[in-house]
C-alpha cells in the first residue's frame, strides 16, 4: 500500500510541477480575494474574528479549486481506468490524493498567509506563528481527507465543477468554525482569554473521523 | 483445455439502454476471440466487463477463474487492457509513464527498458507523451498493457493508428505470437478472423451471425 501510495503521489506532484494547474491558481485566487476584501471592507487592517474569518473563508474557497483539480489528470487522460486496472488497494489511492492535496494547501499557505498579513492583518504574526502553524496543519489535514473523498465522488460525474463545492463546503463547516475560533485569539490587538486547546482538539477529532470514514468508503466511490 | 473466459447469457445496461444481452461464449486458454460488430454494438462494453471495469447486470461471467463481479479484485494482476484511451499521462514521458505503471504492478524498471526497446521507442522514451504521434502513443500503450506479462489481453482496435512496421513490432507482444489468451475487437473483419480461433458478432448488444448483415 505504501509503495503504491508513494508512486501515485510522486506522479501527481510531478504533473503539478509540470502543468502548474492547481497551486498557482489557488495562490492567485487567495491573493485576489484578500485584495477584494481590502477594498470591499475599505479597511487597511483587520483583527480578531473578522481577520480570522477572512483568512479561513478564503483558504477554504481556494481549496475548492485544488479539490476540483485533484482527479483532473485521471478524468481528462483516462487514468482512472489505469488505476482500477492496477492491483492497487484503493486506500493507497486515497492516501496519495489526500497527501497531494495537503501538500498543495501547504504550498498555497506559504504564500497566501504572508500576503494576508501584509494586505489585511493589523497585529503582527511574529509571536503566534507556532500556534498558527498547528491550526493550519490540522485544518489542512481535515480539508485533505474530506477533499480527496469529495474529489473521488465527483471524479467521473459530468458536473464535477458544481458537485465539488456543493458537497465540500458544507462538510468543511466544522473545520471553518474550529480553525476560525482557534485563530481568532492569535489575531487580536490585545491579549485576551484563549481556548486554543479546545479548538485544536475538535480539529483533531474531525480529522481522525474523516480520515477513517474516507478510508472506509473510498473503495465504493470509484465503482461503476 | 481450461476455459479462460466463460460467459453465460451475459447482460449489461446503461440506465434503461441495453448494451449487452444474451452473450454466451467460452474461450480456451491461449485462444483468440474476435469480437466484431458496428459502432455501438457493445464491443467495448464487453471488453470493459471482462476487464472488471464494469459490472455485469445479468448472466454469469468467469474470467481466468474469477467470477464477476465478486472476484474482480483478482483480475488486474492477470489482465492487460489496451482500449481506446492509452491510459498514459500526457505531461509525463513514455519512460515515466511505464515506470509509474510498472511500480503499481510491482514490476522492476528493467522490464520498462526491455519493452521500450521491443516497441522501438528507446530514442523517444524521454519525450512527453503529448509530443508524440498517435502511433507512438499506441506503441507505448501496448507496452503498458503487457508490462506485467498478463495471461489475458483485451484489445480494442489495437492496430488502429499503427504503421505496418509498428504493427509488426507489436506482434510478439500483443499478436497471436504472444501466446496469450486474447479478446480482439476490430473493424478489420478479415484480418481479425484470420488471427482468431473463434468469433462473436454483436449487433445492438446481442449476439449476431458474422456476415454481411452484421454492419447494417
Amino acid at each position: 500500500m505504501t509503495r503504491a501510495a508513494r508512486t501515485i503521489l510522486r506522479k501527481d506532484l510531478l504533473i503539478e510541477v509540470r502543468t502548474k494547474e492547481s497551486v498557482p491558481a489557488m495562490v492567485l485566487f487567495s491573493i485576489t480575494v484578500y485584495v477584494l476584501f481590502h477594498f470591499g471592507l475599505d479597511r487597511d487592517s483587520l483583527d480578531g474574528e473578522l481577520a480570522s474569518g477572512v483568512l479561513w473563508v478564503t483558504l477554504l474557497l481556494a481549496a475548492v479549486i485544488g479539490v476540483s483539480r485533484l482527479f483532473a489528470a485521471e478524468r481528462e487522460q483516462g487514468g482512472i481506468d489505469g488505476l482500477l486496472l492496477a492491483p492497487v488497494d484503493r486506500t493507497a489511492l486515497f492516501v496519495a490524493k489526500a497527501a497531494a492535496l495537503f501538500l498543495f494547501l501547504t504550498a498555497v499557505e506559504l504564500v497566501a498567509v504572508p500576503a494576508f498579513a501584509l494586505l489585511l492583518l493589523g497585529p503582527g504574526l511574529g509571536g503566534a506563528l507556532p500556534e498558527l502553524f498547528a491550526v493550519l496543519a490540522l485544518g489542512n489535514l481535515g480539508v485533505a481527507a474530506v477533499g480527496a473523498l469529495v474529489a473521488a465522488l465527483a471524479a467521473e460525474t459530468r458536473a464535477h465543477e458544481l458537485i465539488v463545492p456543493l458537497l465540500l463546503l458544507p462538510l468543511l463547516v466544522p473545520v471553518l468554525i474550529a480553525c476560525a475560533q482557534a485563530t481568532e485569539p492569535l489575531f487580536r490587538q490585545e491579549a485576551g482569554p484563549e481556548d486554543l486547546g479546545r479548538w485544536l482538539s475538535l480539529l483533531t477529532l474531525y480529522d481522525v473521523v474523516f480520515v477513517l470514514l474516507s478510508i472506509a468508503v473510498f473503495d465504493f466511490l470509484l465503482e461503476d | 483445455m481450461d476455459a479462460a473466459i466463460e460467459l453465460d447469457n451475459l447482460a449489461r445496461r446503461y440506465g434503461e439502454r441495453v448494451a449487452l444481452a444474451g452473450v454466451t461464449v467460452s474461450v480456451a486458454s491461449g485462444a483468440t476471440l474476435a469480437v466484431l460488430g458496428g459502432n455501438g454494438a457493445g464491443k467495448t462494453t464487453l471488453l470493459r466487463v471482462l476487464a472488471g471495469l464494469l459490472r455485469p447486470h445479468g448472466g454469469a461471467a468467469r474470467v481466468l477463474g474469477a467470477s464477476l463481479p465478486g472476484d474482480r479484485w483478482r483480475l488486474p494482476a492477470r489482465v492487460g487492457y489496451l482500449g481506446h484511451e492509452p491510459l498514459l499521462y500526457r505531461e509525463l514521458s513514455g519512460r515515466e509513464n511505464l515506470r509509474y505503471h510498472a511500480r503499481l504492478h510491482g514490476v522492476p524498471d528493467a522490464r520498462v527498458d526491455e519493452l521500450l526497446a521491443a516497441v522501438g521507442m528507446e530514442e523517444r522514451a524521454g519525450d512527453a507523451v503529448r509530443d508524440l504521434s498517435k502511433g507512438m502513443v499506441q506503441r507505448l500503450a501496448a507496452a503498458r498493457a503487457v508490462l506485467h506479462d498478463p495471461e489475458l489481453l483485451l484489445l480494442d482496435e489495437p492496430r488502429a493508428s499503427l504503421d505496418p512496421v509498428a504493427a509488426e513490432l507489436l506482434e510478439p507482444l500483443i499478436g497471436r505470437a504472444s501466446g496469450r489468451t486474447r479478446v480482439l475487437v476490430s473493424h478489420d473483419v478479415e484480418g481479425a478472423l484470420a488471427e482468431s480461433d473463434l468469433s462473436l458478432g454483436l449487433r445492438g448488444g446481442r449476439p449476431a451471425p458474422v456476415d454481411a448483415e452484421l454492419y447494417r
